[in-house]
């Protein structure tokens, strides 16, 4: 059939019902009403344990698992904010956890670039065997190797120190750094270095100056993922520092004491304050952050 | 522009000769070295003295037995170990379960950030609130949230009329393991979420453009588009929370402690290390959680591979 | 763009509503506000060292670590308190660490400890079922200690020996009892909390049964159900106090007799009937909240719970008594509580033991009980009227009550996995398997181990 035919064919076919109510108004309130469902019960999953956690945390000792449930105290207290944060072990521990989760996050961003570019840029034998290797620091369960880690961290003489941690965190934020950024190395064009090296540039600078701009977005997830995995890691954390002055924040939310002086109570009301206080600050700086700092490095890229 | 629609290989220098060939490797490997230092020094090592303790019978509280070699004893009794193989098959549900949820909501996620939808900006903290709350502290409040007598879970469900009477989500075998999963969806889904997120903030918005000018409608464009580009971030986003999940323990020992029909892999190595203080059985276990997992990525990696990716 | 205002504004609204909604429908009747002030603790210093002078001459500038208790909270007080009290008096330094909050976590520092002969700590805190797995680490205290440790409960001291060799102190003491609502069994008709486990089931059914006809959310008995250590304590109270032994006596396993059956298939026929079904979950804490909510009638728990329970909604309606026990048997009560050893590679073995028979004298405990609702473990001490006025369940009928212990002396190193064993079994029973199809099973797992 010849093309002018068949265009003539098209233009004459009448336009369906179903068609027309799909694009009317009514129509598409309706399509998109499952979609917003979706969306609204997406939230209410997501946020409604934290809103459970705020409640929580302003609620008196004597209210606490009450019944009938009350979604919001009867009579909210500040009570609980007040002696988590008058807690020194508390106050330590968002220092200590800063520190280590901060140089946790750099280590595995500088060594983790540098590693992707060799991965993703470079054409050796022994690529996929490096990366795999790199996955398999992942998968021992991570009580298997406590022991001979406690061992290494020993004869360091990192024991009770921040620098045990910040070793051993690095076990599982590495790797998929690595895997992430070494995946997006390999997405960039094939040719974007050779303009640079035509200019004379080294693969150090090819690498800064052009290259990691352009992951930017690899590089934020994979900070940002980095950085919260090991603000919240618990069991080397108890099973390497000793001194209550070192604690990171996962451990002296655990040691908080209830009135009893007894180790069975769990102080809940301030456990949850102490979550709230730790995490509303983590994720306001996030959200400000995450715009300023991809707009800060992919600028870099359009200007370079 | 380049316009290509798959991921493009590596980048091909010309070869004059192998002495370039040379000089990449020896860049490449230079570039890795700080990463090696540290696979050496903070895994190797504990990776090589856990394979050397599965064949001892080492026991956590030194001198009670003299620790000697065993040879395969542990792994023979390991075949043997029908708590061990009944943890596996929890643990293998669990990730079947919780991995597939993950994607699928991770990926809605993703996307509805990525366009231009009205709630974006909202969702966005939507994603990060979960994984930021410590693991250890989400699961206890997951507990007390389902508990049947002042579960809030109950209260509001009762409430809304979605269940007819409380149930003890926990205590009952039927909903226990749909309750845990719950909570690790819950908690893991960010993490999905963000790396999905980041790979579709790298393809270039003038495909679609393209692909609207084509006449492709929104759900081709995922199809042909999207998802094909998303490849990797995908691979990398299974394979990650594929491992966690096969090594789950927290949330899991906050539940249900050490009940005999709900042990994960994890908590049965954990067990038997520190519990029992059967090191040299508990690595043996450790060992083998190694392999099952390994399998796990070389199906991944073949799947991946075989469905018309690079390399 | 001026969508997105009137959608944020939308979904606030619907947020407020729903909470609004749900909490006029939560509220109910007014509750009595319990704004009890926080237990106080009392203005009391630490007791002189006897012997200071003799003390300071022999072994001043000697320097000792002592493992305590956990990190913050008052008990870290106490540490702090009596540590300071006896460098001053005797000159020896003591360097105080407070131990990893998990019992999991303490246990495998002391293991490391002792398996690299290392000589630090001195001394340190031992869990009550410690001292069997730990004996070949610590220093026999019985030559010097032995005379003192007659005024201790002896069911505790039993405990702590292990082949002969006396191988902690008992510090503080901890056991279980039964907690009761004065209020409700006294709106109920019932004279007196129950003394059988039998008389138990009926009046928490009585009780029950009233209270939900305005209370769906009341139920009769709730105690530590998971599967976990906790179980192990419940289940030994039952068995014990059954006339079913004690798991393992004189090195033999005797869980496996028809007195435990009974015990262990009554209460498995109760779950969910007169307890919430959730019960075979909880824990010290997840039984406390249901009754300190006014949400239970009995409750079995520690002696930590009545201190706890002051600053909730049941304050002042709550009284404390000895468990109930089976037909043929007399109440107990599982031991639990801490004990303090020293380690055989100490290098100041001699300074080490009197800062032990310092922290364990009658007066160090009377403060101990007075400061941080210790339980002592001195009789004498629990007799003491002020002791007393700060912990109501030391009265005489409650603390004089037959001790149990669990088998960790016959388990020695392998107690983690027996109990294990033990409660993964009970858990069993209690979740619907009838007891006479996992007790012997368990039996021949604990034969396994105490060979």
């Amino acid at each position: 059939m010849s093309a002018v035919a068949e265009a003539a064919k098209t233009a004459r076919r009448p336009i369906s019902r179903s068609r027309v109510l799909r694009r009317s108004p009514v129509g598409r309130f309706l399509i998109k009403l499952p979609f917003w469902l979706l969306i609204a019960a997406i939230f209410v999953y997501a946020l409604f344990p934290f809103y459970w956690a705020i409640r929580s945390a302003f609620t008196p000792d004597s209210e606490q698992f009450s019944t009938p449930i009350k979604y919001w105290p009867a009579h909210p207290t500040w009570a609980n904010f007040r002696e988590v944060l008058s807690t020194s072990t508390f106050q330590h521990a968002l220092i200590n956890s800063t520190i280590v989760a901060g140089s946790v996050t750099l280590f595995s961003l500088l060594i983790g670039s540098l590693a992707a570019y060799a991965l993703g840029r470079f054409r050796f034998h022994g690529r996929s065997a490096v990366l795999y290797l790199m996955l398999s620091m992942t998968i021992f369960p991570q009580i298997a190797i406590l022991g001979a880690l406690y061992t290494m961290i020993n004869n360091f003489h990192l024991y009770d120190k921040l620098g045990a941690l910040i070793f051993s965190y690095l076990i599982f934020t590495l790797p998929f750094t690595v895997w992430v950024l070494t995946s997006f190395m390999r997405g960039l064009p094939g040719d974007l270095e050779e303009a640079a090296y035509v200019d004379g540039a080294t693969p150090l600078q090819v690498f800064y100056k052009v290259l990691l701009p352009l992951i930017a977005p690899g590089l934020v997830t994979t900070g940002l993922l980095a950085f919260i995995a090991a603000w919240n890691e618990y069991l080397y954390a108890l099973s390497f520092i000793q001194s209550p002055d070192k604690y990171t924040v996962p451990l002296a939310i655990t040691t908080f004491v209830g009135k009893s002086g007894s180790t069975f109570q769990v102080p809940w009301g301030q456990i949850m304050a102490a979550t709230v206080i730790v995490t509303l600050p983590l994720i306001a700086a996030v959200l400000v952050l995450q715009r300023r700092i991809l707009a800060g490095l992919t600028a870099g890229a359009v200007k370079g | 522009m380049s316009t290509v629609a798959t991921p493009a290989a590596p980048p091909r220098r010309r070869r004059r000769g192998s002495k370039l060939q040379r000089r990449q490797t020896r860049i490449g490997w230079v570039l890795l070295i700080p990463a090696l230092a540290v696979v050496a020094l903070v895994a190797i090592y504990p990776l090589g003295k856990t394979i050397y303790y599965s064949f001892t019978n080492q026991e956590f509280l030194q001198g009670i037995e003299p620790t000697k070699w065993v040879g395969l004893e542990n792994y023979r009794t390991l075949w043997h170990d029908t708590i061990f193989r009944t943890a596996v098959w929890e643990t293998v549900k669990f990730t079947l379960i919780t991995v597939s949820f993950e994607f699928v909501l991770g990926m809605i996620i993703a996307l509805v950030v990525n366009s231009s939808f009205k709630g974006r900006g909202a969702m966005r903290a939507v994603m990060l609130v979960p994984w930021a709350i410590p693991t250890v502290v989400a699961a206890q409040m997951w507990k007390w949230m389902y508990d049947d007598v002042y579960g809030v879970i109950n209260d509001a469900g009762v409430r809304l009329h979605i269940f007819s009477h409380s149930h003890a989500w926990i205590s009952e075998p039927s909903t226990a393991l749909g309750s845990v999963c719950a909570v690790d969806i819950w908690k893991t889904t960010p993490f999905v979420a963000l790396l999905l997120l980041a790979g579709l903030q790298v393809i270039p918005q003038d495909l679609y453009e393209a692909a609207n000018v084509d006449g492709a409608s929104k759900i081709q464009q995922f199809w042909r588009i999207t998802l094909p580009l998303l490849r990797p971030a995908i691979l990398v986003a299974l394979i990650f929370r594929t491992l966690d999940a096969l090594r789950v323990f927290d949330v899991f020992y906050v539940f249900f402690g050490n009940r005999p029909d709900t042990q994960t892999m994890a908590i049965y190595a954990q067990s038997t290390i520190v519990g029992d203080g059967h090191v040299g059985y508990g690595s043996a276990v450790s060992v083998a959680i190694f392999l099952i997992i390994g399998l796990f990525v070389a199906i991944y990696v073949t799947v991946m591979r075989v469905s018309g990716g690079d390399d | 763009m001026k969508h997105r205002a009137l959608l944020i504004v939308a979904g606030l609204i619907g947020a407020v509503t729903l909470v609004a909604s749900l909490s006029v429908a939560a509220a109910g009747t007014t509750r009595p506000e319990a704004h009890a002030a926080p237990v106080k603790s009392a203005a009391i210093a630490p007791p002189a060292v006897p012997n200071a002078a003799a003390l300071k001459a022999k072994y001043k500038g000697q320097s000792i670590q002592f493992i305590g208790d956990a990190a913050v909270g008052s008990s870290h007080k106490r540490d702090l308190k009596l540590v300071a009290k006896f460098q001053h008096d005797t000159g020896i330094k003591v360097n105080l660490l407070p131990h990893p909050s998990g019992s999991d976590a303490a246990y495998a520092q002391l293991a490391r400890a002792f398996g690299s002969k290392s000589s630090k700590p001195d001394v340190m805190m031992l869990d009550v079922v410690w001292p069997g797995a730990f004996a070949p680490y610590l220093l026999n205290l019985k030559p010097k200690l032995g005379k003192v440790s007659k005024q201790f409960a002896q069911g505790i001291v039993q405990n702590d020996t292990v082949g002969g060799k006396l191988v902690a102190m008992p510090w503080f003491g901890d056991f279980g009892i039964l907690y009761y609502r004065k209020d409700l069994l006294k709106k109920y008709g019932i004279s007196a909390p129950p003394k059988t486990w039998n008389d138990l089931f009926t009046q928490a059914k009585k009780i029950q049964d009233g209270e939900q006809k305005t209370n769906k959310n009341f139920y009769g008995f709730v105690f530590q159900g998971n599967s976990y250590e906790g179980l192990t304590c419940d289940a030994l109270e039952w068995v014990a106090s059954a006339g079913g032994g004690n798991f393992i006596d004189n090195g033999k396993v005797t869980i496996n007799n028809s007195k435990a059956k009974t015990i262990l298939d009554a209460m498995r026929n109760q779950i969910g009937k007169i307890t919430p079904r959730g019960v075979t979950s909880y824990d010290e804490e997840g039984a406390r909240n249901v009754f300190a909510a006014g949400n239970a009638a009995f409750m079995r728990n520690w002696p930590y719970a009545y201190a706890a329970n002051l600053t909730t909604p049941v304050k002042g309606k709550y009284g404390v008594t000895v468990l109930p026990h089976g037909a043929a048997g007399h109440s107990v009560g599982t031991v639990g509580g801490w004990q303090l050893g020293v380690s055989k590679y100490s290098k100041h073995k001699d300074a080490a033991i009197e800062f032990v028979r310092y922290m364990t004298s009658p007066k160090v405990q009377r403060f101990n009980a007075i400061f941080n609702s210790n339980v002592p473990t001195i009789p004498s001490v629990a007799k003491d009227k002020q002791v007393v006025k700060t912990n109501p369940y030391l009265t005489p009928a409650i603390a004089n009550v037959a001790r149990v212990t669990r088998p960790a002396k016959y388990l020695k190193t392998h107690y983690n996995e027996g109990s294990k064993d033990i409660y993964q079994g009970i858990s069993q029973i209690l979740n619907g398997t009838p007891a006479g199809s996992v007790l012997p099973g368990v039996a021949s797992k604990l034969n396994a181990l105490v060979k």
